[in-house]
């Protein structure tokens, strides 16, 4: 029993292992901008435990180094973060068995990278609950694991990196790495575009409110305007081919075949 | 940054709260429905689309405040080193990737 929960867990240590590479280095850039910005490193190192959501906490370094008041700061991480409930209603049904302290567990260390690995492995395989679940702890742990690790590190780097290098600039970089495979069509392009233009129109308006309101235009207006924009050649498309769709991360499963997430993906239930 | 620690542990604390209530909606509380509506799902599909959008653009894209409705922009060595970053991100869909060849650009651009 015990022998079999390790070696369940060990498969999904390294299912998720590929996802490392960008995680580390994810991390290291919060832990040293947020430090180099002003953040009190018990606050940074905080907010990883807490929150536990690299986008959300580094939209959160970013308003709170531009002075945006914690209403406006938290409403962002809450957007930022509402792909959860997505997540959390496709993968429910797989956690169904386990009991509710499991459940709560496996929702705190729920990710993008996390989701995807799981769901492609309860698809491909459909394993029993016990293998469900040491694989996605084997897998939410690490990636856990891996980001407490490398926001103290980049927290303990970032007090010793010289001023001046407008290290700041690495925020926006890494989401727009970030953005990039999420514009998959013409309606998240439309999204995206008023989101952006948006934000920096409103700049006017009282503090930080435009990246919010804009944000959300943005995305009532992909939503209304998604049946012109992409027509709907896909009423047919069957329930498999939209969750292939969300375990490639947001993007085009499609087009990105051969990217790191889908490689990863794959390996998870690939391997025997 | 002119936050007050007690608003930064607030931050923190609630964000955190929230964000682990948005993780155990569907997992914890209901635990049993399969399905949410198709145009919620689509809509929820464009917010990390249009919020990242939101917090690039302004982080690149330098405003002059003016006292119009709208504000001006100016030019910045921001604007072409996220430009090649982009592509950058395009073509590798690589984090580091993008970083660090936006950073260069940008370091190259400041020193001319």
């Amino acid at each position: 029993m015990f022998v079999s929960a390790r070696a369940d867990a060990v498969d999904g240590v390294r299912a998720i292992s590929p996802f490392l590479l960008g995680i580390v280095p994810f991390g290291l850039v919060y832990g040293v901008t947020a430090v180099d910005q002003g953040l009190p490193p018990t606050i940074v190192a905080a907010m990883s435990a807490l929150v536990f959501a690299g986008a959300a906490q580094l939209a959160a370094v970013d308003l709170v180094a531009r002075g945006a008041p914690a209403v406006v700061v938290l409403t962002t991480i809450l957007v930022v973060n509402l792909r959860y409930p997505m997540y959390a209603a496709s993968i429910a049904p797989h956690f169904r068995a386990f009991s509710s302290r499991w459940r709560a567990l496996c929702a705190y260390l729920m990710t993008d990278q996390a989701y995807a690995v799981a769901l492609t492995e309860y698809r491909e395989r459909d394993p029993s609950p016990a293998r469900r679940k040491w694989y996605y702890l084997g897998a939410a742990g690490t990636l856990w694991v891996a980001w407490q690790a490398s926001t103290i590190t980049g927290v303990l780097v970032g007090a010793q990196v010289p001023p001046g290098l407008s290290l700041e600039f690495a925020i926006p970089l890494t989401f727009l790495a970030l953005l990039v495979p999420n514009v998959t069509g013409r309606s998240s392009a439309l999204a995206a575009g008023i989101g952006g233009v948006g934000t920096v129109l409103g700049t006017n308006l009282p503090y930080d409110v435009s990246l919010v309101v804009a944000a959300l235009v943005g995305v009532l207006a992909a939503t209304a305007l998604d049946g012109v924009l992409e027509p709907a050649t896909d009423g047919e498309e069957t329930v498999g081919s939209d969750e292939a769709e969300a375990i490639g991360g947001d993007h085009d499963a499609a087009a990105d075949g051969d990217d790191a997430d889908e490689g990863a993906g794959s390996n998870a239930g690939g391997r025997s | 940054m002119t936050t007050s620690t007690n608003a930064l542990w607030l931050i923190v604390i609630a964000g955190g709260v929230g964000t682990f209530a948005l993780r155990a909606s569907f997992i914890v509380v209901v635990g049993r429905v399969d399905e949410i509506p198709p145009r919620a799902e689509r809509a929820l599909e464009f917010v990390p689309a249009a919020v990242l959008a939101a917090l690039v653009v302004p982080a690149i894209v330098v405003v002059e405040p003016t006292n119009a409705a709208l504000p001006a922009i100016e030019y910045s060595p921001k604007l072409p080193a996220a430009a090649l970053a982009a592509v950058v991100a395009w073509k590798t869909k690589n984090v580091p990737a993008t970083i660090a060849v936006g950073m260069v650009a940008l370091w190259t651009l400041q020193a001319l």
